[in-house]
């Protein structure tokens, strides 16, 4: 076997070395009759070319992947340059643990320290941490990190406007965190989350109010004006961005009020890889940090006084704290958190924006194109970034043509929401040129 | 952090960070021109102003920052990485070129099934790989994480439970476990009992039997334990929880030390995870992402996480809905699907006779290394260990020597250090697993340099005391750090 060294001679000397006669002797503690169901009914072991080529057979057996798609609805297709992926095949990051000995490890953690500087600034907020799973994941822990805050405040309002898997996810999460209380916050006809009925349900039971910004529909929600209807009470706004490329345009959550702000950043830098790895991103005021999941790294200086970086405020994690930690979060996802560390540098300040102008105006154009035509208009007024619903009889009739004209030209709603079974979600970003866009118009028409 | 460094100046590059690399008009990327202004889609009462401190910097400054801060990392493809627990294996390269394949890489989550088979394939193939391995009937590679996955399992715990009408209160984790258990444990809603090994670093079933009551909803066990130590009695034990009604759950981290040896599902365990990251060989990327899919005894299957994939009719593989008794789902998506691709390729690789081999090879290592440094080094057990050995601080205490100091001396030696401290049952603790993937030679030179370190900490302590010398910084001031937290850079100190 390839990678193992151990030639018949090594095993030799280690086995007399150890003082056992034969590798079995090795396990002679586990008693015999568990030992007797161990071996593997598997397949033997195949060459870098075998398995190379089994892997490709199945691949090209996801034809959806090189099919003309405006499939967004949570993952966004992007481009990436050459850089970050080139930097993310540096072994030197990709084979090192978390940095528990910082002395061999300031790579990781300065890329990680310049992660979470730009996480908050990108939300608006004073800290970022080293990173969550992903946006689902990172939203879950954002509402037990709010109910910590609030600690005699069992309700969260979840707007019905917040990606349908971070609800899902959340659920899953409070299901068994005390006596914690859900409430959906439906939507109005602007595609927004309904501010009469925040108005009336946010009370002084209720610890947090979480809205998508931009929401599922990719609508960006007014968060001034669902801050004051959670401030008015006390609770905590809490945010997620599943398409972070448009806090490159938006006032950011921490300028809108928001006291967390979570979001997914497949987007920068990130293959879609079928949904995973992507990375959670996490931030927050100075004033929460210890009440924070996930680790953080910090600055510190050594008796030269050369500066180097740390994980710190460990006291909050499960390795010091155990069942009392913040959360159980142990490794993040710190190589993908280097991705868009990459990503965010060598765009920028001024490629960032002009990158996500592109999106915006690349989609309204479509839009505008789309819905010219009469067979389709917008499902919701509000205002939106690179992703819009549009309404039309036998949407799924639609989809299914188009599919079968070698497009996939977005998401059903009605796969989450009964009430927009004629909806579909279409995500137009900057790898879709004009061409692109009169194709999807094309074969959205039948 | 300038200027010129004595000695090694022409080595080691320092590195501003990327904030400080900028100036006023640098950008790394040419975009496609697009006329207008944001404003012109979108009220300017939602726009922000360009992000004030945001890097701008050129390409090639780009690529030289992270180029030099790879520099700076030891990683287990430049340097052996003995950390315990964590089994830092190679990470095989043909595994990150299968993982790009744009079939897999360019992917969306979303594409309709009968567009995304390969996928299914690779996923339902694994799903059934983790169970044959781990001798589990059904199997989710939805988690994230190993920590991850311990959530998913304690949910599944709590479900299957209360479904029964049955409301346990508590779950029983031995001392030396990992710090995820109890933190997993609690978040599901649980309170934490912990348990005590006995003088030979083992739970006994006795003790079990002893505070098992219809109130425990499971017992968390690590096995081989965290001392590398095989629990023998965890056939008694299981029995012990199931006779009361409760569950065992089986921490998969050391699971690198059973694979054809024993198999977790066959030897009591109703709920285990899975270090993909750890046994199957997916990189650490430096804290991430791993994957920590979840394998169940067939009682628990309705409660695993959904969606769930099946075959239909048809032939084909779907995602279902979410099952009715499910727990809903853990995270967006499918799961860490990236890593599934590599974890299926190491898999195949190996076959099953390579599977059994890596562990009978990982376990002849460690005892390798534990039977050399006996004596200089204090043994916590002396016993043959599994796929890792841990040692005490007792034979470095005289000399005013700290394990941490033994761990900063192994830097400049060139070698990564043991986890350390941990166990928390075992006074400072050094915890050393070298996996199957390090050769004799390698494992000879570590050995070397421990008994060299053992030598240093009786003859010149401050040597140890003061490593490392040889890394770009010192020991950093940890203290300060988190009495005064400085956790990002901002605009203000730039100028």
């Amino acid at each position: 076997m390839r990678f193992i060294p151990h030639s018949p001679a090594d095993i030799e000397h280690m086995l007399a070395a150890v003082g056992v006669d034969s590798l079995d002797e090795l396990f002679r503690d586990i008693p015999a009759a568990l030992r007797a169901t161990g071996s593997i009914d598997l397949p033997p072991g195949l060459s870098e070319q075998a398995v190379r080529g089994h892997l490709e057979a199945l691949a090209a057996r996801n034809p959806g992947a090189a099919m003309l798609s405006f499939l967004g609805a949570g993952a966004y297709p992007h481009f990436v340059p050459a850089i970050v992926d080139n930097i993310l095949q540096r072994a030197e990051f990709y084979s090192a643990y978390t940095p528990y000995q910082p002395e061999v490890s300031q790579g990781t953690l300065q890329a990680i320290f310049e992660f979470q500087t730009l996480t908050a600034m990108l939300f608006g907020l004073e800290v970022g941490n080293a990173s969550m799973y992903d946006g689902a994941s990172a939203t879950a822990e954002a509402v037990l990190m709010a109910l910590r805050l609030h600690p005699k405040r069992p309700r969260v309002v979840l707007a019905r406007t917040l990606p349908p898997e971070y609800r899902d996810t959340v659920r899953t999460y409070l299901d068994g965190a005390g006596d914690s209380e859900l409430l959906e916050a439906p939507c109005d006809a602007d595609g927004r989350v309904d501010a009469a009925w925040l108005a009336a349900n946010v009370d002084a039971r209720t610890a947090a109010v979480v809205v998508g910004y931009p929401n599922v529909f990719g609508i960006v929600e007014d968060l001034v004006a669902v801050h004051t209807a959670a401030a008015a009470h006390g609770a905590l706004l809490v945010t997620a961005t599943a398409e972070p490329l448009a806090l490159a345009l938006l006032r950011p959550p921490g300028e809108c009020g928001a006291a967390i702000a979570v979001g997914e950043g497949q987007s920068f830098g990130v293959p879609l890889s079928y949904g995973g790895p992507g990375v959670g991103l996490f931030a927050t005021r100075l004033q929460h940090v210890r009440s924070m999941p996930g680790r953080l790294v910090g600055e510190a200086h050594d008796e030269a006084g050369r500066r180097g970086y740390v994980l710190t405020l460990a006291t909050r994690e499960q390795h010091i704290r155990r069942e009392r930690a913040t959360s159980n979060i142990c490794t993040n996802h710190g190589l993908i958190a280097l991705a868009t560390t990459v990503y965010l540098s060598l765009l920028g300040k001024h490629g960032l924006r002009r990158l996500a102008h592109l999106n915006l105006a690349r989609a309204h154009r479509a839009a505008a194109r789309l819905t010219a035509g009469g067979r389709w208009r917008l499902a919701f007024a509000g205002p939106f970034f690179n992703e819009f619903a549009v309404r039309g009889t036998d949407a799924r009739g639609a989809l299914a043509r188009a599919q079968a004209a070698g497009v996939l030209a977005g998401v059903p709603l009605g796969r989450w929401y009964p009430e927009f079974d004629d909806v579909l979600l279409i995500a137009v970003t900057e790898l879709h040129d004009d061409a692109a866009v009169a194709r999807l118009v094309e074969v959205l028409a039948a | 952090m300038s200027g010129l460094r004595d000695k090694q100046a022409g080595l080691l590059l320092d590195e501003p960070l990327i904030f400080d690399r900028s100036a006023p008009g640098r950008c790394g990327i040419d975009l496609a021109d697009e006329p207008g202004a944001p404003a012109d889609y979108l009220p300017a009462a939602l726009l922000r102003e360009p992000i004030e401190g945001f890097p701008e910097v050129s390409e090639p400054e780009v690529l030289r920052h992270f180029l030099r801060l790879s520099q700076w990392n030891f990683g287990t493809a430049t340097t052996f990485y003995p950390l315990g627990s964590c089994t830092m294996k190679y990470n095989p390269l043909a595994n990150e070129v299968v993982a790009r394949l744009p079939g897999f890489a360019a992917l969306h989550p979303l594409t309709p099934d009968e567009l995304a088979q390969g996928a299914l394939e690779l996923c339902w193939e694994l799903e059934a790989m983790l169970g044959e391995i781990c001798g589990m009937d059904a199997v989710s590679l939805q988690p994230a994480a190993g920590a991850h996955g311990e959530l998913t399992g304690m949910k599944m715990v709590r479900s299957y439970h209360r479904d029964r009408g049955d409301t346990r209160t508590t779950v029983l984790i031995p001392a030396s476990a990992h710090g995820t258990n109890p933190a997993s444990a609690a978040l599901a809603g649980y309170q934490v009992q912990t348990i005590e090994s006995n003088a030979v670093g083992l739970v006994e079933a006795e003790t079990v039997r002893r505070v098992m009551t219809d109130q425990v909803a499971a017992l968390m066990i690590t096995n081989p334990n965290t001392l590398g130590l095989f629990e023998r009695e965890i056939a008694q034990i299981a029995a012990a929880v199931h006779g009361q009604g409760g569950l065992v759950y089986f921490d998969g981290a050391n699971l690198n030390a059973l694979l054809g040896v024993a198999k977790p599902g066959k030897v009591g365990a109703d709920v285990l995870h899975i270090n993909l990251h750890k046994t199957f060989s997916t990189p650490h990327g430096g804290g991430g992402p791993g994957a920590g899919p979840i394998g169940v005894r067939a009682p628990l299957a309705p409660y695993l996480p959904g969606p769930r994939l099946a075959r239909a009719a048809d032939g084909l593989l779907r995602w279902s809905a979410v099952p009715e008794r499910s727990i809903g789902r853990v995270r967006g998506f499918h799961g860490n699907v990236g890593m599934l691709v590599r974890a299926y390729a190491f898999i195949t690789a190996l076959g099953g006779d390579g599977l059994t081999l890596a562990t009978r090879m990982a376990v002849l290592a460690a005892n390798y290394i534990r039977v050399a440094l006996t004596g200089p080094y204090d043994l916590a057990q002396p016993a043959l260990c599994m796929h890792e050995c841990v040692f005490t601080d007792k034979t470095l205490e005289a000399h005013g020597v700290k394990t941490l100091d033994v761990a900063k001396r192994l830097l400049d030696y060139g070698f990564y250090a043991p986890t350390i401290y941990f166990p928390l049952v075992v006074p400072g603790a050094l915890m050393i697993e070298p996996t199957e993937t390090e050769s004799r030679e390698t494992l000879d030179s570590f050995i070397a340099a421990m008994l060299a370190i053992a030598r240093e900490a009786a003859q010149e302590p401050a040597t140890l005391q003061n490593a490392p010398t040889l890394t770009p910084v010192g020991r950093l001031d940890e203290a300060r750090a988190a009495r005064r937290p400085v956790l990002r850079w901002s605009p203000a100190q730039g100028e």
